[in-house]
């Protein structure tokens, strides 16, 4: 953990070095998702709502999936540049230090200009949550930090398992893509509005309907039943990233260095 | 002309290379498809008013916007070009007796199309074939048919004109991140890449219609689909045609000025 922090310093502050760019790129992290809420603002303005879900609760459930897919592409940028790494072959630098492989990729870079989309998103959830008649307890507080963190680590599961591909692939896959950038796009609204088989899969197998759907009802008191059960789902969302760091640990035994 | 046809041409076997990359982007563009059309799906199904375009006329307008991209997409840039601006290897490029400004369209316009030659067949083919409602359908008639081909090219000859002035623009600010954001941004919401331009609210529509962002992929899409009738599309073939000289003068001019106040220096 101090090493990572160390990791974490010394990033920032060779980013800050560059510091013009760094604020224009954070403007423009900040703009993108904008453009796309906009779009979400109008087309509530046309429809009014979207099978039974208003405005304030689809964009707090867009403002999670949106923060935690910043704070997984700051934190988590190793993993998503990797091929990178292996391309260049300086993953054997990595094996020959006596630190976890894991914690080495996810310091060897970070994204810091997500900040401007952290802050987009983070607006806009403020905004939600003050036109949602939401009665405030602990345990909802508490199951919107877990929607949030839940999200984080199912992100980075992903980027994990599409880095774990370059061990065998050595150029990094578009095709990860769908899950990352698609994921997101599907996840800001809730998971029912899709047909039942697009519900399921992102349920079950990628578990983002842990993170934006059970405990959105939970919070929006729309549950029947055991209450317990959806604050928890966040928490069994998040139990994803075990399976991909056991891919990762198989990958990293396979691995062969490309030589140059 | 002879040289930018060659150029065209050795680009467009260059673009065709790349299969496999070109295989994971329709992968991804299917995915992002199917995404939005059961958003709006699910928006139309309680919709209290009729909306401004059909479900199954939005649906081909999303298929079409899938399988052309690489014609749309403002950020879809090259960074080679950039690169020669920034590192001062544009003295090379001035060295070659043609002119710069046909070299460099040429070869934006090979890069779209050889992106969009390898992408659209599968994605238009496979949304054919799709159950109801998520497939494509044909246009009304054959006239309708002609008159979108026509209205797409013209479109992509004005998206190319439009992405020389990012280029162009990295010469007076040397990074080519500020106006890749502004165009990017601004273009993509204008084109009725976010949401379909008839669903937007009547004073954003307005917006949209005078600028030239619109011209490029909503305008052919909706051609297609007969949401815009066949007298309205041939005053549409104009405007456009009046647009692609008017830009295509202006990046002439815009150019030819930076590149006298341009300064190489060494290295």
């Amino acid at each position: 953990m101090n090493l990572y922090l160390k990791y974490l310093l010394i990033l920032f502050k060779s980013q800050m070095q560059y510091r013009t760019s760094f604020w224009l790129l954070s403007i423009g992290q900040f703009f993108i998702p904008f453009s796309v809420f906009a779009g979400l603002y109008f087309l509530f303005e046309r429809f009014g709502q979207i099978k039974g879900w208003d405005f304030f609760e689809v964009a707090l459930c867009f403002a999670v999936i949106h923060m935690a897919f910043s704070l997984s592409e700051c934190f988590a940028r190793g993993f998503d540049t990797f091929s990178s790494l292996i391309v260049k072959g300086d993953f054997d630098r990595v094996l020959v230090r006596p630190r976890s492989t894991f914690l080495q990729v996810l310091g060897s870079k970070f994204e810091f200009t997500r900040i401007g989309r952290l802050l987009q998103s983070a607006i806009v959830l403020i905004w939600a949550l003050n036109n949602l008649p939401i009665e405030w307890s602990f345990m909802k507080a508490a199951t919107l930090f877990f929607m949030i963190t839940s999200g984080v680590l199912i992100f980075t599961g992903i980027y994990m398992l599409a880095a774990t591909m370059c061990f065998w692939t050595v150029q990094g896959l578009e095709v990860a893509n769908i899950f990352t950038d698609g994921g997101r796009e599907m996840a800001q609204y809730p998971l029912n509005i899709y047909q039942k088989w697009v519900a399921r899969f992102f349920t079950y197998i990628i578990p983002f309907g842990t993170v934006n759907y059970l405990p959105l009802l939970f919070i929006l008191g729309k549950t029947t039943g055991n209450q317990l059960l959806y604050m928890l789902t966040p928490i069994a969302g998040s139990l994803f990233i075990l399976p991909c760091f056991l891919v990762w640990q198989f990958g990293v035994r396979h691995y062969r260095s490309t030589g140059s | 002309m002879k040289v930018y046809a060659s150029v065209l041409k050795i680009r467009l076997l260059i673009g065709m290379q790349y299969r496999s990359a070109a295989l994971a982007g329709v992968a991804t563009q299917f995915f992002w498809g199917f995404i939005s059309i059961m958003v709006f799906e699910a928006f139309y199904q309680f919709a209290a008013v009729t909306p401004p375009i059909s479900l199954k006329e939005l649906i081909t307008y999303i298929w079409l916007q899938q399988a052309f991209l690489a014609f749309i997409m403002l950020w879809f840039r090259d960074n080679e070009l950039f690169d020669l601006i920034t590192s001062g290897n544009i003295s090379y490029e001035l060295c070659r007796p043609t002119d710069l400004y046909g070299f460099w369209y040429a070869k934006l316009l090979a890069q779209r199309l050889s992106s969009a030659l390898l992408r659209c067949y599968p994605i238009l083919i496979v949304a054919f074939f799709l159950p109801k409602p998520y497939n494509m359908t044909l246009p009304p008639n054959v006239i309708t048919f002609i008159l979108f081909v026509i209205t797409l090219l013209l479109g992509l000859l004005l998206l190319v004109a439009i992405s020389m002035f990012l280029y162009i623009s990295v010469f007076v600010t040397l990074s080519p991140m500020g106006s890749l954001l502004i165009f990017g941004v601004l273009g993509e919401f204008f084109a009725g890449l976010i949401i379909p331009i008839p669903l937007m609210p009547l004073w954003l529509q307005k917006i949209a219609y005078v600028l030239p962002f619109r011209w490029t992929a909503d305008f052919p899409f909706r051609v297609y689909s007969g949401h815009i009738v066949q007298s309205d599309a041939i005053i549409g073939v104009f405007i456009q045609l009046g647009y692609l000289l008017g830009l295509l003068w202006l990046g002439k001019v815009a150019l030819n000025s930076v590149l006298r106040r341009v300064v190489v220096q060494g290295g």
